[in-house]
């Protein structure tokens, strides 16, 4: 992506979040439009995470049999246990780094 | 009377920036981070900088500068972005009603500085507090507070990151974020049924031009959450 896109890209996703920011403020009104709008609201975080931190893990694609040599698999287990237990972001980064060192020195 | 209200509204904006502190004890490693893996993940360092004010969102900038990484195209840049701020709608029409009688320059600055710690900080003021004329200058104090920190943190990551070698796989802590961000907001089975069934179809839609397979992930997640609601314990 040249300078000029990558620019006018970001300047887009600015402009496309302050408008989201702007809606109901703008228009004066103070309930959500429609409950089933925030029914659909509450599941985007979770589908989005989900769809964003797969390919992260699985960079080749759904392969059962690479799980076992995959040290970003072992690091995201670790990460999923720490992040429930402590519900800290801090410490799902260090011990996930952590888990990820190590299983990338136990495996190669 | 002049001196009066300008000095309600000092008091106020001074009660927002005290409310915001706190959070920016979270709020500042995440700018740290985002400063470093912003680079990581290819984005020059002016670029992660100015994300910070133009985008001025944590999660949707570290989603920029990942599919930036991964060379996404522009138009699919901005839907995911505009997906992953969608539930900033919910903030507007939460604080629309008390910003209701400001002039324009007040709702557009208020609607920029919008955010998820502005808006957590501020709302129980706008909602419990006394109805006065003043009191959006305690959500302005809370909105600039995080505006300021978020931009000092970033900067501070972005030097930080330059100095950190590579190969240390720092890449991956942006999934790790993701991570602990998901693991945080799932409240309830559907909300993890929603991001399994929006990871699997990632991984399978893999193959699709453009990154087209994260948008219909989403959409695939969102649905399986809807329709596995009722399922959920305790649900209506």
């Amino acid at each position: 992506m040249s300078t000029s896109a990558l620019l006018l890209t970001m300047a887009a996703c600015g402009l496309v979040t302050f408008l989201i920011r702007l809606s109901f403020i703008a228009g004066g009104q103070r309930l959500p439009a429609s409950p089933a709008f925030s029914l659909f609201l509450r599941y985007v975080p979770p589908a989005i995470l989900g769809a964003l931190i797969a390919p992260e893990i699985f960079p080749g694609g759904p392969l059962l049999a690479e799980i076992p040599g995959n040290p970003r698999w072992w690091a995201t287990l670790v990460a999923l246990a720490v992040a429930a237990a402590t519900r800290s972001v801090l410490a799902t980064i260090a011990a996930g780094m952590l888990a990820l060192w190590g299983a990338q020195a136990w495996l190669t | 009377m002049a001196s009066s209200s300008s000095s309600s509204c000092r008091a106020e904006f001074l009660g927002g920036v005290r409310a915001e502190l706190p959070l920016l004890l979270g709020v500042v490693p995440f700018g740290l981070i985002f400063g470093v893996l912003g680079l990581a993940a290819g984005l020059p360092g002016w670029a992660v900088v100015l994300s910070s004010s133009l985008i001025f969102g944590g999660s949707s900038q570290i989603v920029f500068a990942q599919l930036f990484g991964a060379a996404a195209p522009g138009a699919v840049i901005v839907a995911t972005v505009g997906v992953v701020n969608l539930r900033h709608a919910l903030y507007s029409a939460a604080v629309a009603g008390y910003l209701k009688a400001l002039p324009w320059r007040w709702k557009l600055t208020l609607a920029y500085l919008l955010t998820d710690e502005a808006f957590a900080a501020a709302i129980g003021r706008l909602r419990d507090g006394p109805a006065t004329a003043q009191r959006h200058w305690f959500l302005f104090g809370t909105g600039f507070t995080l505006w300021a920190g978020w931009q000092l943190s970033t900067l501070a990551g972005v030097l930080l990151g330059s100095a950190i070698p590579a190969g240390w796989s720092l890449d991956f802590s942006v999934a790790l974020t993701f991570i602990a961000l998901l693991v945080l907001g799932v409240h309830r089975r559907s909300d993890a049924w929603a991001a399994l069934a929006a990871a699997a179809t990632a991984l399978l839609a893999l193959g699709l031009p453009h990154k087209l397979g994260l948008l219909l992930a989403a959409a695939v997640g969102v649905a399986c959450g809807v329709l596995l609601r009722r399922f959920d314990q305790g649900a209506a």
